[in-house]
């Protein structure tokens, strides 16, 4: 039984959007309370007051009066019309996240979430760490149903949707440790789907990603897609030159496609997760529908893979997936949202006990060890 | 009101619609809109009961950071079931098929509703919609919440879930056939005399209500059969694996389930109107502005769904209109509350316990009304959506607001229903005990919202500061399941011993208090010709504008320029 002592009333400030926040909140719990008031005390006094018996003036009463009638319409409007422009321009800024913010790719499933940085490619289940002062932008996506991915007391929310990449950033400011919630119901052990946020010094956070997360040697994502590819024999079609069998990959991230029905389409992450989920729908002009659809892949494998075509993006030499893996760490660029991945299934018997923050991991956040493990 | 009576027909001398045939047959059979508002008073009654019984479940469960009786599985299927059981069962067709079955032919001056046959099908669809969710919940349950979010009810999700599906989709065929014959019996059977702004507020609620109803629910039914759809043939609706679009689901569902909303609250508003001018002895105030404000909020209603979605994946610019129209639609509500405050000023106050509802209603509203503009403001929404404070705001307004107004109802119009009254000093204390149960269970939830406590969850252990709220909570939950309770005991207990109610016991204003009570089976003995104005209360100088200024006109004579 927890101590009943702890009686807070506000969520702590620890992101950039916590004081804006509740600067809002606060004015409309003002605005709640003196209306409120308002309403109540003339409610209770007019009927007191004008009680059935009691001896007051009822003399000539008002059944129409256009002039209050515009008062309390124009008051409550223009009232509404200032909160509703703070509140959306807060909203803008949280749904704009600064170029230079760094990298995280989030994958949702029940009931876990499992994390991978960028471009380190160190990868954590159930928490998620950052350093402290600088701008982090998630980009998330589920393996099964909708979940959401929620940090109370860095007032983010937003949903991480099963067949689509979403975003949102945050940016940490004070360091400590955080509530992650799911905060879209998920079935089953939904409740038990969180964990910790630790915000770190960025020399802790430095330390943390050296120690290697939950991998003994982490790749790079671009490493990891690089693995997938060759696994998966990619290049016997997708060679170092556009063929007969199918377009190369080289410096095909951010080309306009033409397809077969006349339609076209940018060549970005939620395309090539389509073309590799589900490449029958849209076939490039001047080719066949010969690929097969790699449906079994995992939410993280496609972000790895993504990771690897983006890394062939401007790259005028041919390269093959063995010389990616091993010339180590493509750097992604700052300004994408969809690249990377992240592991959902950690590779099974990996084993790293983590020091430091983690280790307080307990109740919800305990960290897994096997892969996939629903806490 | 003056009714003069032209028509003249045979009636059952000593019979009322209670008396006028006593076998079970006779009620199961009745085309009585009357009859059917108590068929259906018993079993929205008997929902709530259900419902309620799921509520106390889910504040004791959580009294603990790791539950107390229930498992995991257990708790989601009893918040699931409370949701779906108080809204599709209870909320939607409590004041339209209950208070205004019964009393809507009865204030329009008609005979019945326009369909009476049509009537009783809704109450048997409504039934078969009743026994097909007890049904689903009596072999599993389902696991979904009330929302049936996709992908998880159409994929991830087992149980008796179509079962469940179905059941909703049938009590919208209930509640669209309520809403058809309400709306043909205002435009069509109104009595000679009945002009458009001599209505009451009441009805003009109803028919904003009806209008809601057969616009929307035809969208929840048709998304809730795609649902079943995907379930039993794959075809690809809702589930990205098949092709489809999960937030496609939501998007649908929210274009019905906010006009929900108001399906539950406009009700409550009508009640409202009926209680305070009444209980006041005033035309309410401003009754072109409340009649109107009505429309408004049913038709902007139509036009906010996506305040539920601005962390769905939709488009910032999309969650930028739609918070904008949230905000608009706040408006009308306030001008409502604000007439209704200066309807009391100068008026003759009788604090008989329908008026002690309707002040509580007044207070619990206006929260319920202003913490939506958290949720509308789209900063403040990302971090209170699906928290507790969603759940506390909901509450006040479908509880705080719709049950506080159908209890009101049910107080007021009780002796007309029954033809007994009730111990007025109890039911004054209860109807202050629901407001004190009511306010101590909800406001700790804001908190606790605030600080972050996601809605359905069952485990809280990591989080335990959040406990003293829950434990707060409860405590008032256990007060409002008492103040919930008592109405149903010293109800039940006038039907036989409370002291006899005359034709108006009140001294309201309106034709249903014209007719006996309770009323013979036709209603009236003659067709009502109505010659005054709405809430025309005798001894009130009268001073709006469609009585010349300050001058009480003279009774015209009848003209019967209405139809019928």
């Amino acid at each position: 039984m927890p101590k009943l002592s702890n009686f807070p009333i506000a969520p702590e400030q620890a992101s950039t959007f916590a004081a804006e926040h509740d600067a809002i909140f606060y004015t409309l719990t003002i605005l709640t309370v003196v209306f409120t008031a308002l309403v109540g005390v003339l409610v209770l006094f007019f009927a007191i007051k004008y009680r059935e018996g009691s001896k007051v003036d009822r003399s000539r009463p008002i059944y129409e009066h256009m002039p209050l009638e515009i008062t309390w319409t124009v008051i409550p409007l223009l009232l509404g019309l200032v909160m509703f422009f703070f509140g959306a321009r807060l909203f803008v800024k949280m749904r704009t996240p600064p170029q230079e913010a760094m990298d995280v790719f989030i994958v949702g499933k029940q009931w876990m979430w499992h994390a991978q940085h960028a471009p380190s490619g160190v990868r954590e289940n159930n928490t998620l760490h950052v350093p402290v002062n600088k701008a982090v932008r998630l980009t998330m996506i589920s393996q099964d149903v909708i979940h959401a991915f929620y940090v109370p007391e860095f007032r983010m929310q937003y949903m991480v949707v099963p067949g689509r990449y979403t975003t949102q950033w945050f940016q940490a400011t004070k360091t400590g440790t955080y509530h992650l919630f799911c905060n879209m119901y998920c079935g089953g052990q939904h409740s038990e789907m969180g964990g910790y946020v630790y915000v770190m010094e960025p020399k802790d956070y430095q330390a943390w990603l050296a120690n290697g997360g939950m991998d003994m040697k982490p790749m790079t994502m671009e490493q990891r897609g690089a693995a997938t590819y060759e696994k998966l024999a990619c290049g016997n079609c997708h060679t170092n030159k556009d063929t007969d069998r199918a377009p190369t990959l080289l410096g095909l991230f951010g080309k306009t496609r033409k397809f077969t029905d006349g339609s076209s389409a940018v060549a970005d992450e939620a395309y090539f997760r389509k073309s590799l989920i589900d490449p029958y729908e849209k076939i490039n002009q001047g080719y066949t529908n010969t690929m097969q659809a790699y449906n079994e892949l995992s939410e993280e494998e496609i972000l790895n893979l993504i990771a690897y075509v983006k890394s062939l993006g401007t790259t005028a030499e041919p390269r093959t997936g063995t010389e990616v893996a091993a010339s180590k760490g493509v750097s992604t660029t700052g300004n994408n949202q969809g690249q990377n991945e992240l592991a959902v299934g950690a590779l099974a018997g990996e084993k790293v006990p983590l020091p430091g923050p983690t280790s307080k991991n307990l109740a919800v956040g305990a960290l897994s060890t096997e892969s996939g493990a629903n806490r | 009101m003056s009714a003069t009576h032209i028509e003249e027909h045979e009636h059952h001398e000593e019979l009322n619609y209670l008396t006028n045939g006593k076998t079970v047959r006779s009620w199961l059979l009745t085309g009585d809109h009357k009859r059917i508002a108590i068929l259906y008073l018993v079993s929205t009654a008997f929902f709530f009961m259900i419902g309620g019984i799921f509520a106390s479940l889910i504040r004791i469960e959580l009294t603990s950071p790791t539950g107390v009786l229930l498992e995991t599985e257990t708790y989601n299927r009893v918040f699931s079931a409370h949701g779906i059981v108080m809204i599709f069962l209870f909320l939607i067709p409590s004041i339209p098929a209950v208070l205004g079955n019964f009393v809507l032919p009865i204030m329009i001056g008609a005979r019945d509703l326009a369909f009476p046959r049509l009537n009783l099908l809704s109450w048997y669809v409504y039934m078969a919609a009743g026994t097909l969710i007890t049904w689903a919940l009596v072999i599993g349950g389902v696991d979904t919440g009330w929302t049936f979010y996709t992908p998880l009810s159409t994929t991830y999700s087992h149980g008796p879930i179509s079962l469940a599906i179905l059941g909703a989709f049938l009590a919208g065929f209930s509640s669209i056939f309520t809403a058809i014959n309400f709306i043909a019996t205002v435009h069509k059977m109104r009595a000679p005399g009945m002009t458009w702004f001599r209505l009451p507020l009441f009805v003009w609620a109803m028919y904003g209500t009806s209008v809601v109803i057969l616009l929307g629910t035809p969208v929840i039914a048709i998304t809730l059969a795609l649902v079943m759809v995907e379930r039993w043939t794959g075809i690809g609706i809702f589930s990205p694996e098949l092709g489809g679009d999960p937030v496609l689901f939501q998007h649908l569902f929210w274009f019905y389930s906010h006009p929900a909303v108001y399906i539950m609250i406009l009700p409550a508003f009508g009640v409202m109107s009926e209680l305070i001018a009444n209980f006041t002895r005033k035309r309410v105030f401003g009754y072109h502005f409340v009649a109107f404000s009505t429309l408004a909020i049913a038709g902007l209603g139509f036009l906010v769904w996506g305040h539920h979605m601005f962390v769905s994946s939709q488009s910032m610019y999309e969650g930028i209109v739609f918070s904008l129209i949230s905000f608009l639609v706040a408006v009308p509500s306030a001008i409502k509350v604000f007439n209704w405050t200066a309807t009391i000023y100068k008026g003759n106050v009788r604090l008989q316990t329908p008026m002690i509802y309707a002040i509580c209603f007044l207070m619990l509203f206006t929260v319920g009304g202003l913490t939506g503009l958290f949720l509308a403001s789209m900063g403040t929404d990302v971090h209170l959506t699906a928290t507790y404070f969603i759940v506390a705001h909901f509450h006040y307004v479908m509880v705080g607001g719709g049950v506080t107004g159908f209890l009101g109802g049910i107080h007021y119009w009780w002796p007309k229903m029954t033809g007994r009254m009730y111990p007025d000093g109890i039911a004054k204390v209860n109807a202050i005990l629901v407001f004190i149960g009511f306010t101590a269970t909800f406001v700790p939830q804001f908190i606790v919202g605030f600080l972050g406590m996601p809605r359905r969850y069952h485990y809280y252990y990591f989080a335990p500061e959040f406990q003293i709220y829950h434990i707060l909570s409860t405590l008032g939950a256990s007060i409002l399941a008492v103040a919930f309770f008592t109405p149903a005991t010293y109800l039940i207990w006038s039907l036989f011993k409370g002291e006899k109610a005359s034709a108006n016991p009140w001294g309201a204003h309106g034709l249903e208090w014209e007719t006996s009570s309770p009323p013979d089976s036709h209603n009236f003995h003659s067709v009502p010709i109505v010659t005054d104005e709405v809430y025309d209360f005798p001894g009130v100088e009268y001073a709006h504008p469609s009585h010349g200024h300050g001058k009480k006109p003279k009774p015209t004579e009848p003209v019967a320029k209405e139809h019928q």
